[in-house]
Formats: C-alpha cells, structure tokens, sequence
C-alpha cells in the first residue's frame, strides 16, 4: 500500500517534472486523434495514468492525492457528456447521435460532425481518466487502516 | 516474401506468453505479461491497426501491470506464489488435436489486405470513401468510431463506467 511518499529523490523529481509533460501529450493525442492514431480512449487512459503516477510517487497526504479523490466523486461525468451531446441532437427533431442536426447556426454538415466527434471524444477521455484513476486510487488506499476492508 | 520482422515477433511473443505461465510467482508473471503487451503492440503496428497499438501500449504495460501491482501488494507475500498441479491427461491430449483444427481452418482465412475478402466489401469502402467529406476527419478510425458507430462506443463507454462503479463498491474504503 502507498503508506508515505517515495524515498528516492530522484523519483520525485523526475515525476514531477514528467506528470504535466504526460497530460501534455495526452492532451495532444486526444484532440489530434481526428488527424492521426489517438482520440479519447488513449488520451483518457494517459490523463487517467498520470494521476495515478502522482498517487504513487506522492503518497497520500499531496495535492495529486487529493485531486484524486475530488476526482472520483465525478464518475459518471463523461458518460454524461457523451449522452447530452447526442440528446442535443434530438433537439432540432434529428436522431440520437447523428451530428449532422447538432443545431450551430453557420456551421456546414461536416463542420457539425467534426465539433460533435470532438465533443463526444473528450467525454470519453473524462470517462476513462476517472474510472481509471478511481479504481487506482481505492488499489493504493485499500488496507490503510490495519488490513481490514471497511 | 521473407518474414524477417515477423518470425522474431512471434518468437517474442510465444516465449514472454510462455513464461508468463511458466514462472512461479505472480509479480514476474505481472512483469512478463507487460512485456507480452509490448510485443503485442509491435505487432499491431506492423498490420497498420496503429490506433489499437496505441491503446494495446498505453492500456497493457502501463495501466493493466500498475493495477496488478496494487492488487499484489495488498496481498500477504506466500498468497503471490503459485502452486500448480499437473494438467489432466484429457487437456494434454485434446489441446493439440484443437490447435491442429485451427491450423486447419486458418487456411480457410482471407489472405491479409485482401480486398475481395468479405471485411472489405461491405461497408469499408463506405467508410473510406465519404468519411474525408462527410466528417473532416482524415483519420478514419475516429469518424468510424465517434460518428458512423457513435451508440457502440457510447455503450462501450457504459460499460467502462459499469466496471468503475463495480470496482468502487468493492474496493471503497468508508462504508457511509
């Protein structure tokens, strides 16, 4: 279990120095996903990754710790996201998830279907960042209190 | 046709799977299943599924093997050993006879990019044509993914959220 932070201090520095290049990049990926190899299941699963980096390297008493478990209660937030993007689409009398009545005004066809792609994309990535980091972080903490689970 | 890069890979790959069940102790078999992940991604790579590469070396090594490692080291250390007994002669027997029937039928298989195969004459060419205009999305994986098949992928992502929530009931620590 992740009772304290990391002794080496090597370790540390290099982790905090590399967590922000990681969400960096994962940002990258998820929003270049629509032009090369990417998109919201690899950018989420790096967002998701460089948290839980900061949990173990950290400890439970630091800031990534901490957003961690602000984190965790928002589960549930991208599925939302990704359903209310395509319950928008309902609203010009279109289909469920069809982009092509995603109601902007000045935007062409194709243009509606590119924002609605990024849109539903970082839903996905918000899903999967927070499954993985919640599931990690209930791994780290689990058996802090003396074994028992409870 | 020579098989330079792919002869290793799968040489690669049956011994990291091979140890992996062969070793004795949970960790190093943790450690040689990333490994397998790696070469696994290399392998997606060289069928050009580069967007299931990605996932295969971000999801395998990184995430899956981080997991595992929590999990054993919450474990007591003589609970990560493992002891095995001896396979039934009924598996040793019939196994192979399985393997050689799918040898069989594997010859029955599509040979790779074939463009008369039954994969590549339904709705691929669809895609690879219309995606570009339809969506302004040169990577046709994504258009596919987030708008042609966009339900499939909200369901998958009903699924991902499911695991969340069931891995949080089980593993939560207060009890409120």
């Amino acid at each position: 279990m992740i009772e304290s932070p990391h002794d080496s201090m090597i370790v540390r520095r290099l982790s905090g120095g590399g967590i922000p290049l990681v969400q960096i990049v994962a940002l990258y990926i998820l929003f270049f996903g629509q032009y090369g190899p990417g998109g919201g299941f690899v950018g989420g699963v790096m967002l998701g990754v460089s948290l839980i980096l900061g949990i173990l390297v950290f400890g439970p008493t630091d800031r990534p710790t901490m957003v961690a478990k602000r984190i965790t209660k928002a589960d549930g937030v991208g599925l939302m996201i990704f359903a209310f993007v395509g319950g928008l689409c309902l609203i010009g009398g279109g289909q469920f998830l069809n982009y092509a009545e995603f109601e902007i005004p000045g935007l062409s066809v194709p243009s509606r279907r590119f924002v609605g792609i990024v849109l539903t994309q970082v839903g996905v990535a918000v899903d999967i960042a927070v499954t993985a980091v919640s599931i990690a972080f209930n791994l780290s903490f689990v058996s802090s209190n003396g074994g028992s689970r409870g | 046709m020579t098989y330079s890069f792919e002869l290793p890979l799968l040489v690669l790959l049956i011994l990291t799977a091979g140890g992996a069940i062969i070793v004795k102790d949970l960790l190093s078999a943790v450690l040689i299943l990333g490994s397998y992940s790696f070469f696994l991604a290399l392998a997606w790579a060289w069928f050009g599924a580069v967007d299931v590469a990605f996932v295969e070396a971000v999801v395998g090594p990184g995430l899956a093997t981080v997991f595992f490692v929590l999990t054993l080291f919450g474990m007591q250390p003589r609970d990560t050993l493992i002891r095995r007994t001896p396979p039934p002669v009924a598996a040793v027997v019939v196994l192979p006879l399985l393997g050689l029937l799918l040898f069989y039928a594997a010859t029955d298989l599509a040979a790779f990019g074939d463009p008369a195969s039954p994969a590549s004459t339904h709705v691929s060419p669809f895609y690879l044509e219309n995606s570009l205009a339809d969506t302004q999305t040169p990577n046709v994986v994504t258009a596919v993914l987030m708008d042609y098949r966009a339900l499939d992928t909200l369901m998958e992502t009903v699924v991902i959220f499911t695991a969340g929530i069931a891995c949080w009931l089980l593993l939560r620590r207060d009890h409120t």
